[in-house]
């Protein structure tokens, strides 16, 4: 990027912010913590409720990790009208990480005076695809990063090692070793580069139930490292974004990463 | 599957013929509550000694059919040891208990032979299928000083839980 467009960038961050008020997505596993070999079933979608299903978030960049640290199987990859589903088999002891990646290009654009947004796949598309008279473009990379874990007897981390890759969740506090009224600790890297600072939020589950959203949000330290008291048992959804101008493709103006991670929470 | 616990309770016995002759007495009497529900399976049941921090001592016991399926039912037992082991659990394992009072015997078991002086709890928990799940601690001190005995009684899926020490 030129740096005169520097100016341009900041711009465009603050231009692209409307998209950052997408519905959340996220994973639910059927199960997390297991005493046996056995599959698993997990809902994908995307919506406001915490986690009640709204759209079906396309499965296509699905992957899951076993505790060899090599892929797991899938089975019955399904994108239904209201949310996606498939079932991972876990076959093994150790911990499994189950992983979405969604990566896209978005362009914002003004038409007739009004601000406008399309998704693509890559820049060049989206230019072709933009209606005549569109002014005022910016490219953005946005990757979508769904993460969930499931693990059969003792915890386990080799599938939890960070590939330093993207925005990722490295945990000191095992994610399925988790409990009401305890502290998790969890740090954020960016490249595999600690996400001083980066601004995380944290749901539990039930909204349509309750008037509030209760979410609560903490800042990582210059770790990237953050500290969350569970306040009672439940399913947790925590997002965490990090955005700067260093696209990968020379024409995008800025990328943005969202990590939206699900995280059960027992009783003692 | 059945050979499993048999040979637990066969062992039993032969462990505490092999203790020393002044080997403390630790025992459990148990009531498994007589519950009117619709459907009734007899509970799971583990029993532990932890520190005061509540880390694991001593695994000592499980109640079980065989169906490692259910056994994180048993959340803190399967938290603080179950999940780290693998079948045959550490213990004295055995068939799950009907209504009634059990008597679970721990005397000469080798995890108890070593356990070292101090301040501990006993933990009984108990877990049952489309039932509910209860925990209760007993303190006691190790070695035994003198003949003693300990009740707390359940709210749930307890009745009374005594624990007898003898010297």
């Amino acid at each position: 990027m030129k740096p005169s467009s520097i100016a341009a960038a900041l711009l465009a961050l603050l231009v692209l912010t409307p998209a950052a008020q997408a519905h959340k997505r996220w994973l639910l596993p059927s199960h997390t913590v297991v005493s046996e070999a056995q599959w698993i079933t997990v809902d994908t979608s995307s919506s406001n409720d915490i986690f009640f299903v709204d759209k079906p978030f396309p499965l296509q960049g699905l992957s899951v990790t076993g505790p060899d640290g090599k892929p797991a199987a899938t089975d019955n990859l399904l994108q239904g009208h209201r949310r996606s589903v498939f079932d991972v088999n876990l076959a093994a002891p150790g911990t499994y990480r189950i992983t979405l990646m969604r990566p896209l290009t978005v362009a914002i654009y003004e038409l007739n005076g009004e601000r406008q947004h399309q998704r693509g796949q890559d820049p060049q598309s989206l230019r072709n695809a933009l209606p005549k008279g569109a002014s005022k473009m910016r490219l953005a990379e946005v990757t979508s990063h769904l993460e969930t874990f499931a693990t059969v007897g003792a915890p386990s981390d080799t599938a939890l090692k960070p590939t330093n890759k993207g925005l990722e969740l490295v945990p000191a506090t095992h994610p399925n070793d988790l409990y009401a009224g305890e502290t998790a600790r969890f740090r954020f890297l960016m490249e595999g580069k600690p996400a001083a600072g980066i601004e995380v939020s944290v749901m539990p589950e039930g909204t349509r139930y309750r008037d509030q959203q209760q979410e609560w949000t903490v800042k990582g330290d210059d770790n990237g490292e953050i500290s969350l008291t569970w306040p009672r048992a439940g399913r947790y959804y925590l997002e965490a974004t990090y955005s700067d101008e260093l696209a990968a493709h020379p024409d995008v103006d800025n990328r943005r990463i969202q990590y939206m991670g699900t995280f059960e929470v027992l009783p003692l | 599957m059945t050979h499993r616990w048999l040979s637990s309770v066969l062992l039993a016995p032969l462990l505490i013929g092999a203790g020393p002759v002044t080997a403390a007495g630790l025992a459990v009497d148990l009531e498994v509550p007589r519950l009117r529900v619709a459907e009734y399976h007899a509970p799971y049941v583990a029993f532990w000694i932890e520190r005061e921090d509540h880390t694991v001592a001593a695994p000592l016991g499980l109640w079980y059919d065989d169906q490692e399926k259910w056994l994180k039912d048993l959340r803190q037992w399967w938290r603080r040891t179950g999940r780290g082991q693998s079948a045959p659990y550490d213990g004295l394992t055995g068939a799950t208990r009907s209504p009634g009072t059990h008597r679970a015997d721990f005397t000469g078991l080798p995890a108890l032979t070593t356990l070292p002086a101090g301040d501990y709890q006993l933990v009984v928990e108990a877990a049952r299928e489309v039932g509910g799940r209860e925990v209760v601690r007993l303190p006691f001190h190790w070695p035994v000083q003198q003949a003693d005995t300990v009740t707390v009684t359940g709210s749930q899926e307890l009745g009374d839980v005594t624990l007898t020490l003898t010297p």
